[in-house]
């Protein structure tokens, strides 16, 4: 897990030469020896039942109701689908900053297809719009071996760029800012209608742990847009893809050594191409469903810096699906609460102090004696933030997701693993 | 050395030409008659208006761009001035606010204010990659986001206008000792006349004294020399003695101070205080083009800062002509992405030449083949 290679600097990560020192690790992890296909649940039941503690002891209901999910997983979509892109493109040794601007390029395109053409149009026309964003970045980046930051940034400009330019020349007439609304709808489904009713039941009966389960299950299930329900199996299709086949080994080993694939007959430049193109058109997605999940019309500055949330949700989950689904997750959530009332919000603060607490159990099973009565004082803070007020400040409730994100580099950066060569530039044949 | 010049040079000009035909054929496919949008562009260049507009937004740009750049001398990314000089106006619109001192000593503080805070804002990157090995792309993207609500949050809650004269939320309006004067008396002494309504702003000698600032710091003392050593080859500098710890929060504090200058030219000018409007967003971003613009030559940055502001000032013009005026934010993306490619370019054309002199030298002329000259 700690292992680098020393290779991997530039703008990489963790920059070895720069690492703290910790000693050598005293145990393993007390979720060392659960298999990682088992993390995910064990990590969304954990999450859950910290949530609903802090219902109980709030009394805050709102926490956990099936409508705060169904924002929540409508926010945390296009920031899942923009980190899903992120992933394609590190695993493969890209560092993507220009998701912002290949989802700004999404959300255009999408809307401009679901106004002339029909909603699945709209979303095809949207895949295309960020993968050819991608392949821009493809072309810097693997073929001229520009550094992939200042490609990213450059993408940014030039997406957000030749959207505001496309919104005033198409619909200029009516408003150069936005685009007009899509007429028709992606369809709604009911997944598992036969568990509607009895889930509901649950839901009502505010049981700890399962009432908040079932509202959980509700708000993925029923009635949702056939669009978001694609969309979440992609998360699952990327593992698979990336971790159970044959390509998906290859794409990571470039990620990893692209000196010793290339070796093994790895065409290096084609899979980082197909990476990044891939990277581009899931992050375009992300933008399509930013704008047939809201407001279902382009709006300038509408992605509002969800690309680089995507990029801190992968990072969060440490370059891996699961984790990512957990990233993303915690920044939608952290969104919806914005609209929510105060006594709702208010409530984030005992979940953030059960979490430090949870986090200063772990710390002093691993025997780190700084981090433990850090995370133990943070936590005590966190409720004592609690108990001397009544609400949060509304302005800085959508920045929580950043500052854990912060609060995860600073105590986890050493556990955090990213692909070895990712940001290096590689040159075909070693030149 | 003359070819390599020729060469650095061609870079820039390739691009913005490429930038220039993308943009035409852009304009030509959605009905728009490109000879035209670039007969008004070009108009522009001898528009007074145009001019002082171009110069008085260049200032923050040439600002912008300095900050990125002393970063980028160490193979820094310090993506995170956006959120530095937004921070920083704020609080020095604040502090400018609540004093009120005869004007040198106002303007000095209200500057001071903004670089301390910047450069506080801007530790926090440099902390973390230097006692704990984080990125300094990811956690200043982070503060990003962080600044804005953390300057959300004082805003409403601290430094708000409380009076009721005004809508848009706000500072307090700085004392009129903190107001810079305008240039336009000065330009009219030397024969210039502008037209009353564009007034030549003076922030730009700030910006001037950040340009020199720079050059001074990075080329000639003993810390520059580091700080480029430490960019060209990090294990070497490590190697003869640099610090690489105390260079990073070094140039971090560096990049951050000259970013909280960035945001100060509208609240100590024609605005007199912080709205969100007065103090726009992007520039941060913005900084990063014009830095790569300019190679993170004092010169170079110039040049590009006063490129991108002229595509600004020039949409004016373009608007009034019933033309698309977004295309010249096409032209910025073009030019940007097309010159980093160009510069990759001429830097291998450059690489090869040297190892074919090279190879050349050692083996003896005419015994390799098929290399042009």
């Amino acid at each position: 897990m700690t292992t680098v290679d020393p290779a991997a600097t530039g703008s990489g990560l963790v920059d070895p030469a720069l690492r703290a020192d910790d000693g050598p690790r005293p145990r393993p992890g007390p979720l060392a020896r659960i298999p990682r296909a088992a993390r995910l649940p064990l990590y969304v039941v954990v999450g859950m039942s910290l949530l609903s503690i802090a219902r109980v002891i709030t009394g805050a209901g709102q926490l956990t109701a099936e409508g705060t999910f169904q924002s929540a997983v409508q926010l945390a979509l296009p920031i899942g689908l923009a980190g899903l892109g992120g992933l394609w493109a590190e695993r493969a040794g890209v560092v993507n900053i220009g998701l912002e601007g290949m989802m700004v390029l999404g959300s255009w395109f999408g809307a401009f297809g679901g106004i002339n053409y029909g909603p699945w149009q709209g979303v095809a026309l949207g895949i295309l719009g960020g993968a050819a964003g991608g392949l821009l970045h493809a072309v810097a980046t693997v073929s001229f071996g520009v550094d992939h930051i200042i490609s990213g940034v450059a993408i940014n400009l030039l997406g957000a760029g030749l959207c505001e330019f496309l919104t005033s020349v198409s619909y200029g007439r009516v408003s150069t800012r936005e685009s007009p609304t899509i007429a028709t709808e992606i369809t709604r489904v009911d997944l598992l209608p036969f568990l509607k009713a009895p889930l509901r039941e649950l839901s009502g009966q505010n049981r700890f742990l399962l009432s908040d389960l079932a509202d959980l299950v509700l708000a993925l299930t029923a009635n949702v847009s056939l669009l978001l329900v694609l969309c979440l199996l992609l998360f699952p299709a990327t593992w698979y893809v990336l971790w159970r086949t044959p390509l998906g080994l290859r794409l990571r080993s470039v990620g990893e050594d692209p000196e010793a694939a290339e070796s093994l007959g790895v065409k290096v430049y084609g899979m980082k191409y197909l990476a990044v193109t891939m990277s581009g058109a899931l992050s375009g997605l992300g933008g399509v469903a930013l704008v047939y999940l809201f407001s279902g019309k382009f709006q300038g500055g509408q992605t509002n810096g969800r690309g680089f949330i995507g990029l801190a949700a992968m990072i969060f989950g440490n370059w891996r699906p699961g984790g990512l689904v957990v990233g993303a997750g915690l920044f939608g959530f952290m969104d919806s609460m914005q609209s929510q009332v105060d006594s709702t919000s208010h409530a984030l603060l005992i979940v953030a102090a059960l979490a430090f607490a949870v986090g200063a159990a772990r710390a002093l099973y691993l025997r780190k004696w700084i981090g433990a009565p850090v995370l133990a004082v943070l936590a005590a803070g966190c409720w004592w933030w609690y108990e001397r007020t009544d609400a949060l400040p509304r302005e800085i409730i959508p920045y929580f997701p950043h500052l854990t994100t912060l609060l995860v580099l600073v105590f986890a950066s050493q556990r955090l693993r990213m692909p070895a060569a990712d940001g290096r530039i590689f040159r075909r044949g070693g030149r | 050395v003359r070819q390599r010049l020729t060469l650095q040079l061609a870079a820039p000009a390739l691009a913005l030409i490429v930038a220039v035909v993308v943009s035409a054929v852009l304009l030509q496919v959605t009905d728009n008659d490109p000879g035209r949008v670039f007969s008004v562009i070009l108009e522009g260049a001898s528009d007074r208006r145009v001019l002082v507009e171009t110069i008085n937004r260049a200032a923050p740009y040439y600002i912008s761009g300095v900050a990125v750049a002393i970063g980028f001398k160490m193979n820094l990314f310090n993506i995170g001035t956006e959120g530095q000089y937004k921070i920083a106006a704020l609080v020095a619109s604040w502090a400018g606010a609540t004093v009120d001192l005869p004007a040198p000593a106002q303007v000095t503080f209200m500057l001071l204010v903004a670089v301390t805070t910047g450069a506080l804002w801007g530790l926090i990157p440099g902390i973390l990659k230097a006692f704990r090995g984080v990125s300094e792309v990811i956690s200043s993207i982070m503060l990003n986001a962080v600044a804005t609500g953390f300057g959300a949050f004082m805003l409403q809650r601290w430094f708000k206008d409380e009076s009721a004269v005004s809508t848009v939320l706000g500072t307090e309006p700085v004392p009129s000792s903190a107001r810079l004067p305008d240039l336009n008396g000065l330009v009219a002494k030397i024969g210039i006349d502008l037209p009353s309504a564009n007034r030549l702003q003076s922030y730009l000698f700030v910006a001037l004294l950040v340009g020199i600032a720079y050059h001074v710091v990075i080329w000639r003392t003993r810390f520059g020399y580091d700080l480029r050593a430490t960019g060209a080859n990090p294990e070497a500098a490590e190697a003869s003695g640099v610090n690489a710890r105390r260079m990073i929060l070094t140039t971090m504090v560096l990049s951050g101070g000259t970013a909280g200058l960035i945001g100060l030219n509208n609240v100590m000018g024609p605005a007199g205080r912080y709205t969100d409007v007065a103090v726009v967003s992007g520039l941060g971003f913005t900084g990063i083009a014009i830095a790569l613009l300019g190679r993170n030559h004092p010169v170079g940055i110039a040049f590009g800062a006063l490129l991108w502001a002229f595509m600004d000032a020039v949409q004016t013009p373009l608007s009034n002509a019933e033309l698309p005026k977004q295309i010249t934010a096409i032209l910025q993306g073009v030019t940007v992405l097309s010159v980093v490619i160009a510069y990759e370019v001429v830097r291998r054309v450059g690489v090869r030449r040297e190892a074919w002199a090279l190879r050349r030298a050692t083996t003896g002329a005419g015994d390799v083949e098929g290399v042009p000259a």
